[in-house]
């Protein structure tokens, strides 16, 4: 110790190892849950698992095999007509569905009924309109042959199929996404559209240029949120279509699940899950930028 | 410091991965010297009857016990793989033929040839051919617990509404060219909203309001419920050798022409374009009254003879086409899994499952038609005592049946063909071009 030091500095505790501690259990559960599994997803992707017999390395000629595998780049382009079918109709409609909410009436009898659809499980949601839609005993079909039209195989047809199993998931989680984006608009200061209506602006143009605008960290969020589920659309499709008609709804997640349970390909089904992966990491990066997500305009 | 932490969190790390695995790694001795037998099948009607024959065979062995579990069709494959896969599987479960031979290839089914010559089962009592498909290369991978064969199901009231002789429903013919009687008849059965049938000039294929067929184009890589059953009467066969064949033959144009009449039916109106088919089983069309015929596999005859149905519904034998008419025989088996601990209890219950003392209580209920020649009978009787007549089935199987594809690689099979066979269906292909095409992909897989 120096002679010219007259006060030793209070020492700055250090929390770091009581923060650790803290953060541990959700470490283990990220660790256990997710880096373990993902690790593993990975390495079987580079070998043949075939659940029965132990792995072996194969390299990289599952993912050799996937550039040529038409049934992939097939569901592929039905998983992306998918997302953009689902994303954009149910989109639009939650924003109006918030608008509204939001604008004229702020009823919560009102937004519960809009999660009724959102809490029916996804295997009743599906069984529940296959029957509907059935083409010969259903109900909407019995509607539609008494207004003189002709029965449609909707989730048989392959035109009709998969932007059925789109409309019945935009039924399903419309509700739930307007009411993200009408929390989103509850933050919206309040005089700003007082000063608005004063200045004589309609509700549209209080939308596009307050609304809209300053929603726009909420609704990249929810775009993300949302693109991410589309790309992982299963249940509807295994309760009623099953990947068909023609492979018209075989979906990216249906082809690994037929690959891994019931062609019992591991190691291949693991390499489409790790394709899928960087896809998604891909987009949402590029989606976030895009919108700039993690800055708002309020501040 | 830094490192105790990381010590710590190693430990938590290890004891949540290894947890799980030392929880779920039970055993099924009790101290007494008793053993529990983990025994799974899928059909939930067939479950009283074989819970009967468990319950027998523990009064006969007072120191086993079976333990039946019952998973639906859907999931009880990836469930039964997933357990193979943790070392955990039962002891002795009921196999398939599309699914056992991967079983086989990947050493997780028991050889019980050694077991059958010991005990000398005697494998002549068996339906002919039931046994054999649970062999290759030398060893036996099970015992054979049933079978069934196909027939068509009509609608009587309908067809008699117009004016079909039911007698000559015994003897109807096929080919691919105009169909034969089965298509007259299919045509008859067809009436559009105005009650016009199939054969009136006037016909509106575009309202009709009962299909005389239903035909079932998600019916995998054999068409067991279809177009297979026609393709073989008219000359088609599956593969060079079954089972254990190498070689497909979907590029048969006797194949083709079968699929495009199929094709042609539907243009005509007489059965429902696959763009408007339903989502629900055509059995439950049949039931609803929205068609009049189908060909129908043997275990559907409890369902649809079931009081509850208010249709009158009846089973006549297939059509004879132009190489005779000949249904698939489809059997199941009782496997014991290689890594067992009770080989030799597994096997004493699988010896019973195969024996007449649990095949006639199946028989008594009428359930399925067992695999020993002498309970089928017992079967039939049981039929026959509840009003049911099943003797299409049961002539199927006299009638030199033929046997369904046994190869390897059987679940992508499926895909392939089906799909193929659906596009044409959908007239989105030509049924010579993508058959041969799919052929080529099914025949690649073995290369």
């Amino acid at each position: 110790m120096g002679a010219n030091r007259v006060v030793a500095a209070p020492r700055r505790r250090d929390d770091r190892a009581v923060a650790w501690l803290f953060l541990a259990p959700v470490l283990v559960g990220f660790v256990v849950f997710y880096v373990y599994p993902t690790g593993l997803g990975i390495y079987y992707s580079l070998t043949d698992y075939g659940m029965l017999a132990a792995p072996n390395l194969v390299g990289v000629e599952n993912y050799r095999e996937l550039v040529e595998d038409d049934k992939f780049w097939n569901a592929l382009k039905v998983t992306g007509y998918y997302v953009v079918l689902n994303i954009a109709v149910q989109t639009v409609l939650a924003l109006g569905l918030a608008v509204l909410m939001h604008r004229l009436t702020q009823s919560v009898a009102v937004r519960a009924m809009l999660l009724v659809p959102w809490l029916v499980p996804n295997v009743t949601v599906g069984l529940l309109w296959m029957w509907m839609l059935d083409a010969n005993l259903g109900f909407v079909n019995h509607v539609l042959g008494a207004l003189g039209l002709g029965a449609t195989g909707f989730l048989t047809s392959p035109a009709w199929a998969m932007p059925t199993i789109a409309g019945i998931n935009t039924w399903a989680y419309t509700g739930y996404t307007a009411l993200l984006l009408y929390a989103g608009m509850l933050q919206v200061p309040r005089y700003l559209y007082e000063s608005a209506s004063l200045d004589g602006a309609g509700e549209w143009r209080m939308f596009t240029r307050i609304t809209l605008p300053l929603l726009r960290p909420v609704l990249a969020l929810v775009l993300v949120v949302s693109l991410i589920g589309s790309f992982q659309i299963f249940d509807t499709i295994a309760v009623t279509t099953k990947g068909g008609p023609v492979g018209a709804t075989r979906v990216i997640y249906f082809y690994i699940y037929e690959q891994a349970f019931a062609n019992f390909r591991m190691g291949y089904a693991s390499a489409i899950a790790v394709v899928l992966a960087v896809l998604l990491g891909v987009l949402t990066a590029v989606q976030m930028r895009l919108l700039r997500a993690s800055r708002s305009d309020l501040a | 410091m830094r490192s105790t932490y990381r010590r710590a969190g190693a430990l938590l790390l290890c004891l949540a991965l290894t947890g799980p695995l030392a929880a779920c790694a039970g055993s099924d001795d009790s101290a007494d010297g008793t053993t529990t037998l983990d025994y799974w099948l899928w059909d939930d009607r067939q479950l009283p009857a074989y819970q009967d024959c468990a319950d027998a065979f523990h009064s006969a062995n007072p120191d086993i016990t079976i333990e039946i579990t019952q998973t639906a069709w859907a999931q009880y494959w990836q469930n039964l793989t997933t357990q193979l896969a943790s070392g955990d599987a039962p002891d002795v479960w009921t196999n398939q033929n599309t699914y056992y031979p991967q079983f086989a290839a990947k050493n997780q089914l028991l050889d019980v040839e050694p077991l059958v010559q010991r005990d000398k089962v005697d494998l002549a009592a068996y339906q002919p051919g039931l046994t054999e498909v649970w062999v290759k290369d030398g060893k036996r991978y099970g015992l054979p617990k049933d079978w069934d064969t196909m027939a068509v199901v009509v609608n009587s009231e309908m067809l008699g509404k117009q004016g079909v002789d039911p007698a000559g429903l015994e003897s109807l013919t096929w080919n691919p060219t105009d169909g034969g009687t089965f298509e007259q008849v299919i045509a008859k059965a067809t009436v559009d909203e105005q009650g016009r049938n199939g054969l009136d000039p006037a016909f509106d294929k575009d309202h009709v309001q009962v299909y005389g067929f239903l035909p079932e184009w998600a019916d995998g890589a054999s068409g067991q419920n279809g177009w297979g059953v026609l393709a073989a009467a008219n000359g088609f066969t599956y593969l060079d050798k079954n089972p254990w064949g190498t070689k497909y033959r979907y590029d048969d144009p006797k194949l083709a022409e079968t699929i495009s009449w199929f094709k042609r039916l539907i243009d005509k109106g007489y059965a429902p374009r696959n763009d408007q088919q339903s989502s629900v089983a055509n059995s439950e069309l049949l039931i609803a009254g929205k068609g009049a015929m189908l060909i129908t596999g043997s275990w559907t005859v409890l369902t649809l003879t079931d009081p509850k149905v208010k249709q009158d519904l009846r089973f006549i034998p297939l059509p004879t086409g132009p190489a005779g008419g000949r249904s698939p025989i489809n059997g199941l088996s009782d496997a014991i899994w290689a890594g067992s601990e009770h080989p030799e209890e597994a096997w004493k219950w699988v010896r019973f499952l195969a024996s007449s003392d649990c095949q006639d209580r199946v028989a008594q209920r009428a359930v399925v038609f067992p695999a020993l020649t002498g309970a089928t009978q017992k079967a039939a009787d049981a039929h026959k005592a509840e009003g049911r007549d099943v003797h299409a089935f049961i002539d199927a199987a006299k009638k030199d049946p033929f046997l369904l594809p046994v190869t390897d690689h059987g679940t992508e099979i499926n895909t392939v063909v089906q799909d193929t066979i659906q596009s044409v269906i959908l007239g989105s292909t030509k049924a010579d071009a993508a058959l041969t095409e799919a052929n080529n992909k099914v025949n690649a897989l073995f290369k």
